[in-house]
Formats: structure tokens, C-alpha cells, sequence
């Protein structure tokens, strides 16, 4: 992996910056983060993890969001990377899948069968607490370098902050609340996919794209259209199914 | 599991042995509110349903005092757990005082009368689908640890299961469901949940008990039933009986 040249770095965080001022959009923001950080890195997808009251990993963000892709982010509950950087603190990069099969049998093989090779994930650390972690997958056996694993971590510090940006922080609690109410906004989203999959005949894969290229093209956050979607489903809007979906 | 996953299960099976023979939902509501006395340092509980229809009142309380306390914010329409519901986060509120007092001018003088110092409001919810709150009360001023926090989450779950199970009248009494979390699922169930919504044409709530009631009606696993409808081997249908 090439090392990010400095103009194209200080792009993505001032667009990140711009993100975090108003009409704040936390799962909008956590996506674009992974996704600039893909590409940043060339990785075939990262993603990110937050603990739940019950130190348990839920998937919240991915710039990949085929279910292929979800699906090594949520396996990570019980093993892999991701856990086992959420779980002592500390990165965990440049791993070959192929030498890892022992360390995470259940991880490594879907991993490879989903053409994965390389893995990293980084923590995400709020003072002496870890409350999640970024995970990013690659096609190639290849090593982070020094510079980009400390790209990647200040990238997961980042999302750290957009996750405490929507109220100042005092106290442990309000982080508590605020794992609880992005976690919800979550799942928000994957009942939408599933209203939008079932109303159009998509699949869960296509519905996603659906809502958000709706979204896109008239301005309107995520967690916002999503929840409407779910909460009325006779007022869902008129989202156009891609050419040649496989619905 | 492992062994730094123990706490999570110990709570799950601490409470299913307290709802061991309680008997119908707001027996069970009730045995979880006063689990939740127990165990936090708290001095009342209860539960109040509020649903986006409109239905709103208590469904449970571990005490007549916290009974009053929890029918005080639907009499006075103002109070944390409606605003835990508005907001569909937790409110928590570790001193009923001048700041409270600004917010819920109403209900903070008459919380207080009932000896009630701090309020913690949980929002009963799975996505977009909303129940209710779990309101846990302390008659001393004082944030939750985080520890207790993370067991009123808990509990919180547990009495979204509760609710849910009521919901679907048609099956039995199950105690095996308390133990499973809400949370703990993946992404699969959830999609599966919007479909079905629109399968059968009702609430996301309500789609989530038609799924639990086909996995049990059918020993299947709901992770397993959530697949098979997100892959469409299985469809619910509208007006079967």
C-alpha cells in the first residue's frame, strides 16, 4: 500500500470537519469516514464496530455494505480482528489471512472465501476506554506502513469524536447514550433496507443503494428517510431500482 | 461464551429465575422492575408503554409509589420517559433540580414529593419500532456507574422481549425468550423484520412478534427464520388465520 499524499489527506479531514458542523448525521458521518478511509487506503472495505452495553461488537458502518461484507463485520461479534483489538486495546495490522487460519477459525476462512487477504483493525479509544474498533479488509497480502497505521488510528479517533460530537461529553453515561441512540439508528436502517427489498422486489443489497442515491439526490440524511421509510411505509418515496438490479 | 461475557448472561439468567412463575406479562413486567430495584442502586421502577398510535400509560411498577411516580409524567404530560421516547435515547437525570425544574416544571416538584431525586428514562425500541420506557427511579441524588447502567440496558431489553411477547397473544408463555437479547442479533433480523412489515402490511413491533411467534410456533431459531425471509425461502402472508 502506497503512502497518502498530504493534499489528498487534508481534503478528507476538512471534509470531515465540514460533516461534524450542522444537520450532523451520525451514521452518514461514521459511513463516509469508511468509505474515505478505503479509498485512502486502497482497501477493499473497512468498517466500524461500537461495543453495546454488553461489551458485545454490533456492526455500524461500512463502506461496503453488500451482505458479503456485513457479514465479516458482524461475525467479528465472536471472532476475529476487530474483537481481538476491542478486546486488548491495541491495532492489530498486517495480518495474513492464510498464517491466521488457526487464530480465528471461523473469521479467517469466510475472510478468504469473500476474497479477503490481509486484515487490520484499529481501536476506538475514548481516554482509557476502547468502544469499538475499525476494521479494514484487503485483497492483497500487503503491510501498513509506520506513516498509514497512524493515519488509520487518528481516521478511528476521528469517528470516535463524531460519535461524542452531538452533545459535549461529562460524564461516562452520556457516551452510554449516545452507543445506544447510533446503535438504534442502525438498525433503523436495516428495517428500512428490508421495507424498500420486500416493496420493490430488490434485494437487501439493491434497496440500500435505492435509498441512498434517493437521499442523495434530494438532500436528505440517512437516519431521517430510513426512519420515515420504517415508521410509514405507505409514504415511502418514489425510489428508482438501478438498471439491471438482480431483483 | 467466554468469560468476560458472563456478566451479560448471569443478568439474563438472574432474571429469567425472577420471572419464573410470574404469571402473565404484567406479573413478569412488574417481578423485572423490582430485579431492577434490587440490583441497581435504585428505590423504584416501572414500565410504561407509549406507542406511536397513541396508547400511553403504565404497565408495571415494583411499588405503589413508584406507580404514582410513573402515572405522574401521562397525568402531567410532560416527564423524562416521554421524553426518552421523543428522543429515542436514554434521559438520564442524576438530580431532580433546578435544571430538571426548567425542563419539567410540572413534574419535578410532584416527583419530588414522592421522594424521587434522580430519574433514569430507557427508550423500549428496536429501530424504528418504539414501545415504551423503563424508568428507574433513586430517592438519592447520584448518577448511575456505568456498570449499572449497562444492567438498566439490560433490563430495558429484557422488558422490550416481555412486551413483545404479550403482543403476540396467540402463543404461549415462554420463558426461553427472556434469556435472548435484542440487541445480540444480526443485521439479517432486522431486514427480515422490514420485510415482513410490509408483507403483512403492520407496525415494525408487530412484525418483529410475527417473526418470533413463527420461530417458536416451529422450533426453529430466529436468526434462522430472519434468513429464510431475507433469501425469500419464507414469506409471511396478510389474513391467515
Amino acid at each position: 500500500m502506497t503512502t497518502v499524499p498530504v493534499a489528498r489527506l487534508a481534503e478528507v479531514f476538512v471534509e470531515v470537519a465540514d460533516t461534524l458542523v450542522d444537520e450532523f448525521d451520525l451514521v452518514e458521518f461514521l459511513q463516509t469516514l469508511t468509505v474515505r478511509t478505503a479509498e485512502l487506503t486502497a482497501a477493499t472495505a473497512t468498517g466500524l464496530l461500537f461495543a453495546d452495553h454488553e461489551g458485545r461488537l454490533q456492526f455500524m458502518a461500512a463502506s461496503d455494505e453488500r451482505a458479503k461484507m456485513l457479514d465479516l463485520f458482524q461475525v467479528q461479534a465472536d471472532e476475529g480482528p476487530c474483537r481481538d483489538c476491542y478486546r486488548n486495546g491495541v491495532p492489530v495490522v498486517s495480518t495474513d489471512l492464510r498464517a491466521a487460519q488457526e487464530r480465528w477459525p471461523r473469521f479467517a476462512p469466510r475472510a478468504l472465501r469473500a476474497g479477503v487477504r490481509s486484515v487490520h483493525a484499529f481501536p476506538m479509544r475514548l481516554r482509557q476506554e476502547v468502544i469499538g474498533s475499525l476494521g479494514m479488509f484487503g485483497a492483497d497480502p500487503g503491510t501498513l506502513e509506520p506513516v498509514d497505521v497512524q493515519l488509520v488510528q487518528a481516521l478511528a479517533d476521528v469517528a470516535t469524536i463524531g460519535l461524542l460530537q452531538e452533545r459535549a461529553i461529562h460524564r461516562g453515561e452520556v457516551l452510554t447514550e449516545q452507543l445506544q441512540s447510533a446503535l438504534n439508528s442502525r438498525i433503523v436502517i436495516e428495517q428500512a433496507k428490508g421495507v424498500i427489498a420486500q416493496t420493490y422486489g430488490t434485494t437487501v443489497d439493491t434497496a440500500f443503494e435505492m435509498i441512498r442515491t434517493y437521499c442523495r439526490r434530494n438532500h436528505l440524511r440517512l437516519s431521517q428517510v430510513t426512519r420515515e421509510i420504517v415508521t410509514d411505509p405507505s409514504a415511502i418515496p418514489d425510489l428508482t431500482p438501478p438498471p439491471g438490479h438482480p431483483g | 461464551m467466554t468469560a468476560p461475557e458472563d456478566r451479560p448472561a448471569r443478568i439474563h439468567a438472574l432474571i429469567a429465575a425472577e420471572l419464573r412463575g410470574a404469571d402473565g406479562s404484567g406479573d413478569r413486567l412488574r417481578q423485572l422492575c423490582r430485579f431492577a430495584v434490587r440490583e441497581l442502586p435504585a428505590s423504584g421502577a416501572g414500565v410504561s408503554l407509549i406507542t406511536d398510535a397513541g396508547t400511553q400509560g403504565m404497565a408495571a411498577a415494583s411499588d405503589p409509589t413508584s406507580e404514582v411516580v410513573e402515572e405522574l409524567q401521562f397525568t402531567l404530560g410532560e416527564g423524562p420517559c416521554i421524553d426518552a421516547h421523543a428522543s429515542r435515547r436514554p434521559v438520564l437525570i442524576p438530580d431532580l433540580a433546578e435544571d430538571a425544574l426548567t425542563r419539567w416544571p410540572a413534574y419535578v416538584p410532584a416527583a419530588r414529593e414522592q421522594g424521587v431525586q434522580a430519574v433514569f428514562a430507557f427508550p423500549l425500541q428496536i429501530g424504528a419500532a418504539r414501545l415504551g420506557t423503563l424508568d428507574v427511579y433513586r430517592d438519592e441524588v447520584g448518577a448511575l456507574s456505568g456498570e449499572a447502567l449497562d444492567q438498566a440496558l439490560t433490563c430495558a431489553e429484557v422488558a422490550l422481549m416481555i412486551l413483545l411477547d404479550e403482543q403476540d397473544r396467540a402463543g404461549p408463555e415462554r420463558m426461553g425468550a427472556v434469556a435472548e437479547s435484542a440487541l445480540g442479533h444480526r443485521v439479517e433480523l432486522y431486514q427480515a423484520q422490514g420485510m415482513v412489515q410490509v408483507q403483512l402490511g403492520v407496525s415494525a413491533a408487530e412484525a418483529m412478534v410475527r417473526l418470533r411467534a413463527h420461530a417458536y410456533a416451529n422450533g426453529h431459531r430466529l436468526g434462522d427464520v430472519a434468513r429464510d425471509v431475507v433469501t425469500r425461502r419464507l414469506s409471511f402472508e396478510r389474513d391467515t388465520p
